[in-house]
């Protein structure tokens, strides 16, 4: 039988659950392989295991098929949820995995839109997870087999319609699972992950003879864990680049603490910062028994001279405020630029990480650039004399001004390597200042002479200093 | 008759304050502008390296801050190490910096999401203590906020300038509140420097200092930053003094 087929074999018109035979006969040069299913698990496993370290805290493999990610406490490293789902679903596919991702309140919710909806991921907020998935069909909902076959001869087809029923005579016909499976895609009954934990995993545990709850005894206890943990490190010459602290609470839910570093990190009283930093958006319930503190990518720490060069003071490392601000904020909200390789204002700068090495690169000193670019350049209304004259005044956001002096055009030519729309396109820049002193930086779309190069018209781009 | 206090008094009483403000604390040194007459107006010759220094705008740059941003740039661009800044609006364009002496591999920017968010960014890149300069674009400035600042810059000896930028010229007028600020300036975007030829020449600034700490307001037309970070006395205003000019100004005009 055909277990699994890709988008290769579907173009085959080969599907699952076909007979091996029947394929052959479609497809003559198929090789068959015998399932695997514990090589299968072992590679779900790995999967589970690499997600771990490179996503969240709390993951899970999914048999047969998926991985179940917390994503709480996790999603601020890569900016935001959407982009985390992007990445994931992103790296999979370079190494050769095609998926889809959901992310919803419940684990039952993110299931089924993952394997129903298609779309290479999907958002639903916490409170809608149940009502996203009402128009599913039955199988999404990870019943025992043949229920859904059942479901659908009672005329039930999606789940929308199972929750519109009364519960009781469900219950009776299909004993507890349903409604389980049911209440735990709406929210309504808690479905604990058990995380996936690698052998070889750096981690150090405190389990507590009393719950605990005070922030207070919750960053004391922080303290302790990153002194155990830093020298489970040391033993192994590692730095953190990872941490994960869990919170196991006496209601069997667990929180969780994600931090990462830019560069590998074995500073105790820098890693307890800034785990305590996010100490505030745990929620300790009914108390904390257990605290984990793991450090999932760890990176061999290397050293590095202090002072080379007895003339000249060493330079301060900043990676720790770094540090500090992407966590609280967000990795991409902070960076350094670069010059790119273009002349057009708007793609010639890129951003690089901030703590990547001085790249020693500059723009071009003698053009005058603008102190403030405007995000899309605004249309202005001008008197201009053509091919090449500055406009002798113009009409920005309703304000007349009369030009005083000019100075241009700078010509810019479209990249046409870049799109196609460009081929032909030029931009002339001109500076120019009014009477009251204020510089401004606007182009004209067209060379004045070939209306190829643009359709005239003229733009506010910039304002000078 | 009251006795006229000798300057060397005064001298020896501004050291006693300033070592009781300092509180044990080593004093941090301080930036000159390089150029005689606005260094003349500042206590011990230059901006004091640890602590809060505010740059707005003046006419429409207290909306579209530029000429206060590469103010600040240029100030910055002097210092050493790396420099934070601190942004909540995206226009900023890092080639105009790079002009202004400040290279890019200088500048870690950091995207706030508020105004909030931004003054705490900015405390914490103060009391880091390993930054050149850290620069923070906010719209209100409250005292107690301006006042942590301070502190965290005297702290560390890392030198903290808030470029005031308002989104509506109503707002403006925050600007009149005090802060704890050691210096505050106004710069306003002037008519160019007159070119021999058809063009605009190097841009002109009318700088305004409104408050000092320990010194006396005073205001300068200067030309803006070369790629050094330095201000410069137009030639036309440097052979004269200073309160001569505006009136010639008048008189030709």
């Amino acid at each position: 039988m055909v277990l699994a087929a890709d988008a290769a074999a579907q173009a085959l018109r080969l599907y699952p659950g076909m007979v091996a035979t029947q394929a052959r006969a479609l497809c003559a040069e198929l090789v068959v392989h015998d399932a695997d299913p514990e090589g299968d698990a072992d590679a779900l496993d790995r999967l589970a295991l690499w997600a771990l370290r490179l996503y969240a805290p709390v993951v899970a493999a999914d048999p047969p098929a998926g991985l179940v990610i917390d994503a709480s406490g996790a999603a601020h490293l890569f900016g935001g949820e959407a982009a985390m789902l992007a990445n994931i679903v992103d790296r999979l596919a370079k190494a050769g995995f095609a998926a889809r991702a959901a992310m919803a309140g419940t684990w039952g919710s993110a299931h089924a839109l993952a394997r129903f909806i298609h779309a290479p991921s999907t958002i639903v907020p916490s409170d809608r997870s149940g009502r996203a998935i009402a128009h599913l069909p039955t199988w999404a909902l990870r019943l025992p087999d043949g229920m859904a076959e059942a479901l659908s001869k009672m005329g039930i087809d999606t789940i929308g319609e199972i929750e519109s029923k009364p519960r009781a005579p469900l219950a009776l016909r299909f004993g507890p699972e349903l409604t389980r499976r049911l209440d735990q895609a709406y929210g309504r009954t808690a479905e604990p992950i058990e995380p996936v934990e690698a052998p070889e995993l750096i981690q150090v545990r405190h389990t507590f003879a009393e719950p605990i709850g005070a922030p207070e005894t919750l960053a004391r206890y922080t303290l302790k864990l990153v002194e155990a943990l830093c020298i489970a490190l040391e033993a192994k010459g590692l730095g953190a680049r990872t941490l994960d602290l869990r919170f196991h609470r006496v209601d069997n839910r667990i929180e969780v603490i994600r931090i990462g570093m830019a560069k590998p990190v074995r500073n105790i009283k820098r890693l307890t910062r800034l785990l305590c930093d996010k100490l505030e958006t745990v929620d300790p319930g009914f108390g904390v028994e257990t605290m984990v503190l793991a450090a999932p990518m760890a990176e061999p720490l290397t050293w590095k001279p202090i002072a080379t060069d007895l003339t000249e003071a060493a330079t301060p490392d900043v990676a720790d405020l770094i540090d500090t601000l992407s966590n609280r904020l967000g990795a991409g909200r902070l960076y350094r630029v670069a010059p790119a390789q273009s002349d057009v204002p708007e793609r010639s700068v890129r951003r690089i990480d901030p703590t990547a090495a001085p790249t020693g690169e500059s723009w071009p000193i003698h053009w005058p650039r603008p102190a403030r670019l405007l995000p899309h350049p605004e249309r202005i209304e001008t008197l201009a004399l053509l091919p090449d004259q500055p406009p002798t005044a113009f009409t920005w956001r309703g304000v007349r001004r009369r030009v005083k002096r000019a100075d241009g055009p700078e010509r810019i030519f479209g990249e046409w390597w870049r799109r196609d729309g460009e081929v032909d396109a030029v931009r002339d820049y001109f500076q120019l200042e009014d009477d009251a002193g204020e510089r401004f930086w606007v182009f004209r779309r067209g060379d004045g002479e070939q209306a190829i190069t643009g359709d005239l018209t003229w733009f506010l781009h910039g304002l000078f200093a | 008759m009251p006795i006229a206090p000798s300057p060397r008094a005064f001298e020896a009483l501004r050291a006693a304050i300033e070592k009781i403000e300092a509180g044990g604390r080593a004093p941090k040194g301080f930036l000159p502008f390089g150029v005689e007459a606005l260094d003349r107006h500042l206590p011990n010759g230059g901006l004091a390296l640890g602590a809060l220094h505010e740059v707005a705008g003046g006419g429409n740059g207290a909306i579209d801050g530029t000429a206060s941003a590469l103010f600040a740039a240029g100030i910055a661009a002097r210092t050493r190490g790396q420099i934070l800044w601190c942004i909540t609006r995206k226009d900023l364009f890092a080639p105009s910096l790079a002009q202004a002496g400040l290279s890019a591999d200088r500048v870690i920017y950091v995207e706030a999401g508020d105004e909030k968010a931004v003054l705490a960014c900015f405390e914490e890149g103060l009391r880091h203590g390993g930054l050149g300069a850290v620069v923070g674009e906010v719209a209100r400035l409250s005292m107690t906020a301006s006042r942590r600042l301070q502190l965290s810059a005297e702290g560390s000896g890392t030198m903290g300038i808030a470029v005031r930028r308002w989104r509506r010229q109503a707002e403006a007028a925050d600007f009149g509140q005090p802060t704890a600020a050691n210096t505050r300036w106004r710069v306003t975007a002037l008519p160019s420097s007159p070119l021999p030829a058809a063009g605009v020449g190097r841009p002109r600034w009318f700088v305004e200092l409104i408050r000092c700490k320990a010194g006396e307001c005073a205001d300068f037309e200067l030309e803006a930053c070369d790629e050094t970070g330095r201000l410069a006395l137009p030639a036309d205003l440097a052979d004269r003094s200073l309160a001569a000019a505006p009136w010639q100004r008048r008189a030709a005009g």
